[in-house]
């Protein structure tokens, strides 16, 4: 089974984000970023399916120099080489040019399998495998809990709201995008980490792609979200604190 | 091109909540505008749900109806909605942004060149075109997000971002649309929903909630807030991350995916507060954030907060709360 994972490095969870001066992105100078959560599940789910069925797992990235890093990782990890779409402006492209972008990658490798993460913790649109399986005219499955294969195509099982499940079969090739918590995550072994640097990455411009930036939809202006609640903040040592809200939640919201 | 469409969603002939929550910001986007609202609900035999839909206001009511649109599946529709919007023109379209809407909805405005604004709480009219509030970085940070061309928008609404009460009464022209639908088109065999297993713990009934999220950090941790709850006779739940590791069971999960609670007082306890939880917990009536960073988007609807380390907090209040259970 030929499976590509598309991935994406954002800023690493406990980021502390400044607002640049032009208000329409973060300062990305002073933080550090990974793999996002959702995608290093399907990068898991990837490794997973070729230990069982045998084949090739490709790591798909688009994103600036810096996201060499999380392709090192998922290579690492155990894919066996790499596509990075690498330039330094992708933000001027919105999520559909992104997707024409890992599209054009992608249908070159004929693959039996797409994966990715079922959003991005950075933007969180949620949407890019399912543009992705639409550009390319294959039939997808979202919120994927498990995948298996089934005569000659797959059942995955999808996550839907409050605590239902359903399974879905289709057809290979497909494109799933993976939910959280489907599977455990390894660790790179150090025998990884050293077999990596000897994988393949094959480096691609955007202008190869033949994809132009224009955008449907763009970013006005980020801000911090205004507060729907005044929070009354409790201080004090961690005793005095602690005394303070058994304090409220006696006499306050009377639940003691 | 005018006019907004909203995409109702139902499941066995059963309204999903949010689609009226998106009825009424469809409704509320029409006025600011100076336009009007129309709504359209896809299965196989619509009638009810089509007459109650008619008896709102709105301009027309859409009964889509198949039998391919019986099971749910993306492919039939994408067609069935492809077919409907080319038909009828709208500005706006507006989804509940629901596990299903998220399944087709970006197919869709593929198919027209377009991008969904996904998970929008909000919208304002400027100079005629509509400008959508969404959150980025798990609710860290809002972001204004503008169509850049013209042509048809599609948008999905956050639950809870609007009021289903709000939804205006009236009377709509009821018309039944049938879209062409080639079985070999469908390429997703679904099966029937399934439930893993009976629910040991129902969340719904509890007075009083502990929740625990990533700031637990270990698995040997968690016995700190099982002490607290205990000490405060409440019920104990988390985050999907503590789910997802397997610290706690899944039937204790609080968000979209898990349960939705409404308790006197839920206490959060290192949770950052990313939306798919919120959506499980901010109908509490009063909400305690006890967190290390104080710009976490928790304490966007926390009552009372707690800036701090949890391992020194959470053993000092598990100490009061017994001495005030005394």
């Amino acid at each position: 089974m030929k499976i590509i994972v598309s991935i994406k490095q954002v800023p690493a969870r406990d980021s502390q984000l400044r607002i640049q001066a032009n208000g329409r992105w973060i300062e990305e100078n002073d933080l550090s970023f990974e793999i996002n959560e959702p995608d290093a599940y399907a990068l898991e789910e990837a490794l997973q399916l070729k230990e069982k069925h045998g084949g090739e797992v490709i790591a798909l990235c688009a994103g600036p120099a810096r996201a060499s890093q999380a392709i090192r990782e998922a290579l690492a990890k155990g894919a066996d080489r790499a596509i990075h779409i690498e330039d330094e402006n992708l933000v001027a492209f919105d999520t559909l040019g992104i997707a024409k972008l890992l599209a054009q990658a992608a249908a070159a490798e004929q693959a039996d399998l797409i994966l990715t993460g079922l959003q991005s913790d950075d933007l969180g649109y949620g949407q890019t495998g399912v543009v992705l399986a639409e550009l390319l005219g294959l039939p997808h499955a979202t919120i994927v809990m498990a995948v298996e294969t089934a005569d000659s195509g797959i059942r995955v099982k999808r996550e839907l709201e409050g605590g239902w499940f359903q399974n879905v079969q289709m057809p290979l090739p497909a494109v799933l995008t993976i939910q959280s918590g489907i599977n455990k995550l390894r660790y790179a072994t150090l025998m990884g980490i050293k077999k990596a640097k000897t994988k393949e990455v094959k480096r691609v411009a955007v202008a190869e792609l033949g994809v132009a930036p224009s955008p449907a939809i763009s970013i006005q202006r980020i801000y911090p979200p205004p507060r729907s609640k005044q929070t009354q903040l409790l201080d004090g040592s961690p005793k005095e604190a602690a005394a303070k809200l058994v304090e409220k939640l006696r006499f306050e919201a009377r639940v003691l | 091109m005018s006019g907004i469409l909203v995409v109702m969603e139902q499941q066995a002939g059963t309204w999903n909540r949010a689609s009226w929550e998106t009825l009424a910001a469809a409704q509320q986007l029409a006025s600011e505008m100076g336009s009007t609202a129309s709504a359209a609900v896809l299965g196989q035999n619509n009638a009810a749900l089509a007459q109650e839909l008619a008896a709102k206001k709105l301009e027309r009511v859409y009964s889509v109806g198949h039998e391919l649109l019986a099971a749910y599946t993306a492919d039939a529709h994408t067609a069935a909605l492809e077919q409907l919007i080319r038909k009828i023109e709208p500005a706006v379209v507006l989804f509940p942004h629901t596990y299903q809407v998220r399944d087709f909805a970006p197919k869709l405005a593929t198919r027209f060149g377009r991008v969904l604004v996904s998970d929008a709480i909000g919208f304002r009219v400027e100079a005629g075109s509509v400008v959508f509030v969404r959150q980025l970085f798990q609710g860290k940070l809002n972001a204004d997000v503008k169509a850049e061309s013209a042509g048809v928008q599609f948008a999905s609404i956050q639950a809870g971002a609007f009021r289903a009460d709000r939804v205006e009464a009236g009377s709509a022209i009821l018309e039944n649309f049938a879209p062409e639908l080639n079985p070999n088109e469908i390429r997703a065999k679904p099966s029937e929903p399934f439930r893993e297993s009976a629910r040991a713990v129902d969340l719904s009934a509890a007075d009083l909630i502990v929740a625990v999220g990533r700031g637990i950090k270990e698995k040997e941790n968690i016995s700190l807030v099982e002490d607290l709850a205990k000490a405060l006779g409440a019920e104990l739940a988390a985050s999907r991350p503590i789910c997802d590791n397997g610290w706690l069971p899944m039937e204790r999960q609080v968000g979209s995916s898990g349960q939705t609670v409404s308790p006197k007082a839920y206490i959060a306890i290192g949770i950052s507060g990313a939306i798919q939880h919120l959506v499980g917990m901010k109908g509490a009536k009063t909400i305690v954030a006890i967190n290390k960073d104080e710009n976490a988007p928790i304490f966007e609807v926390a009552d009372y907060g707690i800036v701090g380390d949890l391992f020194e907090i959470v053993p000092a209040l598990t100490e009061e709360a017994k001495k005030a259970k005394g």
